[in-house]
């Protein structure tokens, strides 16, 4: 039997061999279906890792609560553009709320940043202490304020990978100088690891943190003590994130005394919701490429059974022969199958070689990181063995049910 | 010792569109064991339809035939392909030999449908050839051999598993005078040696060769006779 298999293999390499020209012909289809499979799924791949990069860069488990729109006597107001979010709320949430494991707040805005007679623009945000460990911050070097700083207003600054490039030299120092933040002078005391874009596409190292009671008293000049632009918090679990959310709307509706129809002041978004409009574009295009993929697969599958059909009318005195000297149905259905076999087979694996290519020259040319996962090759290659079993069915069935007669008789 | 070939009353009906074509109508035949027979006949007579039934390329429509004791007429189409691989050997008019496929390989495919391991298939496929004289030519392709060479390929693959029954339909039909002869004296050699020979012609100088001349017409068989035969002649 094995012995049988192999001739027929060869039998099949040969008769291929033949037509070449026919047979590459013929592949096309399977290797174009194959190989644009293979690329656009390392594309995919490679695009929907980096989103899951850059949601990870958020922190663990977060749920933000930004202040919402204000409409005063039907005039919609702009985001933030009211005091809805206060220090005392992010307060009250954890007390009221115990799955909470931290609550952190934030104000912004946009400063000039001084070092030496270096100077840069860029966003300078007040924080809690607890604000840069939700967000999983770390530090290239130095270390984080303490709450100390925080209830003394300390005039020290942690800086961004950007601002760091801006504002000093290669190889100097920053932890330990002085910057002014609007004149104010600032210490350094450490400086971010880097975290890249953001899932909005800003650069989030581009900034600068100080505590949020300097912020507000000592530089930004704000209005309302304890207003915030706002206000980050985490729970231990993922599962969690949902039901925390629900009562973090309950709370701010009672503290704000929102009544039944009233719309929400503020707006609720956890990490998760924001992986899920991430996964749903994502699944989108693997959707679309599945269907790409079936649609190439099928062309080239039908390119198989036609070629095959050829085959077999051209060769039916063959089959003749074959079965007057004792060949059975079913050595004739394997040897045909076989054909299929080996064109969708060969077909796949240039396409696997073209795909793996295509996404490598991507990654080059146009700099989009891409993934090519044994999976997705193991499953190409599985698809090509599904095609020319499938389409080589019918040739090969074909072929094994002439009668021994009439096939010699053919002309 | 039991007859080879038993025939009873053997009909072959076919349907051609509405007509219903008798080719073969009641033929009763029993054949022994080292026979060299030729079956006669003018086209249309029937003679290829009793020619594919004997070698269980078709079964008749009714009637009985036993093949070494075993009834044909029942047999699935793979029971029959494992016949005709165990107990038969064809050498048709036209070769029919695979094209662009060596002698050797040739030769072997009846080896290579019953199973026999590579080395097994080579050995005996080129002591077939070497029998019917083509030593040295077992890496030519069909169309780098003569029409007697091809004959010959063909006669080596019909005798390469030992078959108790070698059915020659026309096999000189395409050849020359010399290489007719050639032929027929390698079938006569192997009928010699103790094997059976089925030849059907329409060419009384080949039939000739034969040591039973079975006439068939019309689907019937018309006279079934001994003739001297030319082995008796050249044993004698």
């Amino acid at each position: 039997m094995l012995a049988f298999v192999w001739l027929t293999v060869i039998t099949a390499l040969r008769v291929l061999g033949r037509n070449r020209l026919r047979a590459g012909l013929t592949m096309l289809g399977i290797i174009i279906g194959v190989g644009a499979v293979i690329a656009m799924v390392s594309i995919g791949e490679g695009a929907k890792q980096a989103v899951q990069k850059q949601i990870a860069t958020m922190g663990t488990n977060v749920i933000m609560i930004w202040p919402s729109y204000m409409t005063i006597g039907g005039v919609r107001g702009a985001q933030g553009g009211a005091v809805t979010l206060t220090v005392a709320d992010a307060l009250e949430l954890k007390k009221r709320i115990p799955i909470l494991s931290e609550t952190g707040w934030l104000i912004r805005s946009t400063m000039q940043i001084v070092n030496g007679n270096r100077n840069w623009n860029g966003p300078v945000h007040g924080v809690s202490p607890s604000y840069v460990t939700i967000r999983d911050w770390s530090f290239s070097s130095g270390g984080s304020f303490t709450q100390t700083d925080m209830e003394s207003a300390a005039r020290v600054a942690l800086l961004g990978q950007t601002v760091v490039e801006n504002i000093f030299e290669p190889g100097e120092e920053p932890v330990g100088a002085i910057i002014r933040i609007k004149n104010v002078p600032f210490r350094v005391i450490g400086v971010l690891s880097p975290k890249g874009q953001s899932v909005q596409g800003s650069d989030q190292d581009d900034v600068v943190f100080i505590p949020f009671t300097t912020a507000e008293r000592k530089v930004f000049g704000t209005l309302f003590l304890g207003s915030v632009g706002g206000v980050f918090v985490s729970t231990e679990r993922t599962e969690d994130l949902v039901d925390a959310a629900e009562q973090i709307r309950q709370v701010m509706r009672a503290r704000h005394r929102l009544q039944g129809e009233q719309p929400d002041d503020f707006t609720i978004r956890t990490q998760v919701e924001i992986g899920k409009v991430q996964e749903g574009t994502s699944e989108t295009l693997t959707v679309m490429l599945m269907i790409i993929a079936s649609v190439s697969l099928l062309v080239g599958g039908i390119g198989i059974m036609n070629i095959l059909l050829v085959s077999v009318t051209e060769r039916t005195r063959e089959i003749g022969i074959r079965m007057a000297v004792g060949a059975k149905r079913f050595h004739i259905l394997i040897q045909f199958l076989i054909e299929a076999l080996t064109l969708s087979v060969v077909g796949g694996c240039i396409g696997i070689l073209f795909g793996v290519l295509a996404a490598r020259l991507t990654t080059v040319i146009a700099g989009w990181p891409t993934i090519i996962s044994s999976d997705t090759v193991a499953v190409a290659f599985v698809f090509s063995v599904v095609v020319g079993l499938f389409f080589g069915l019918y040739p090969a069935n074909k072929a094994a049910r002439l009668n021994p007669i009439d096939a010699l008789r053919y002309e | 010792m039991n007859p080879l070939i038993v025939g009873e009353d053997i009909w072959k009906v076919y349907r051609v569109g509405d007509v219903e074509v008798q080719a073969l109508r009641g033929v009763s035949v029993t054949i022994e064991q080292g026979e060299f027979v030729a079956i006669m006949g003018s086209s249309g007579s029937g003679k290829s339809t009793l020619m594919n039934i004997l070698g269980c390329l078709d079964q008749p429509t009714k009637g009985q035939y036993r093949l070494n004791g075993v009834e044909v007429g029942q047999l699935r189409p793979d029971q029959l392909a494992e016949i005709r691989n165990q107990q038969i050997g064809f050498v048709f008019q036209s070769f029919n030999l695979i094209p662009r496929t060596s002698a050797l390989e040739n030769a072997q495919l009846p080896l290579f449908y019953r199973g026999l391991s590579l080395k097994e298939q080579r050995t005996l496929a080129s002591a077939a050839l070497q029998r019917v004289g083509l030593k040295g030519r077992e890496h030519h392709s069909p169309t780098q051999l003569s029409g007697g060479q091809q004959q010959r390929v063909a006669i080596a693959r019909a005798l390469v598993t030992s078959p108790s029954l070698l059915l020659a339909d026309e096999p000189t039909g395409n050849l020359d005078t010399e290489s007719s002869q050639d032929i027929m004296g390698i079938l006569e050699g192997l009928n010699r040696d103790g094997m059976t020979v089925i030849l059907v012609t329409h060419e009384v100088d080949i039939a000739a060769y034969a040591s039973r001349e079975i006439v068939v017409k019309d689907g019937q068989i018309l006279s079934d006779r001994a003739t001297k035969g030319r082995s008796q002649v050249v044993g004698a």
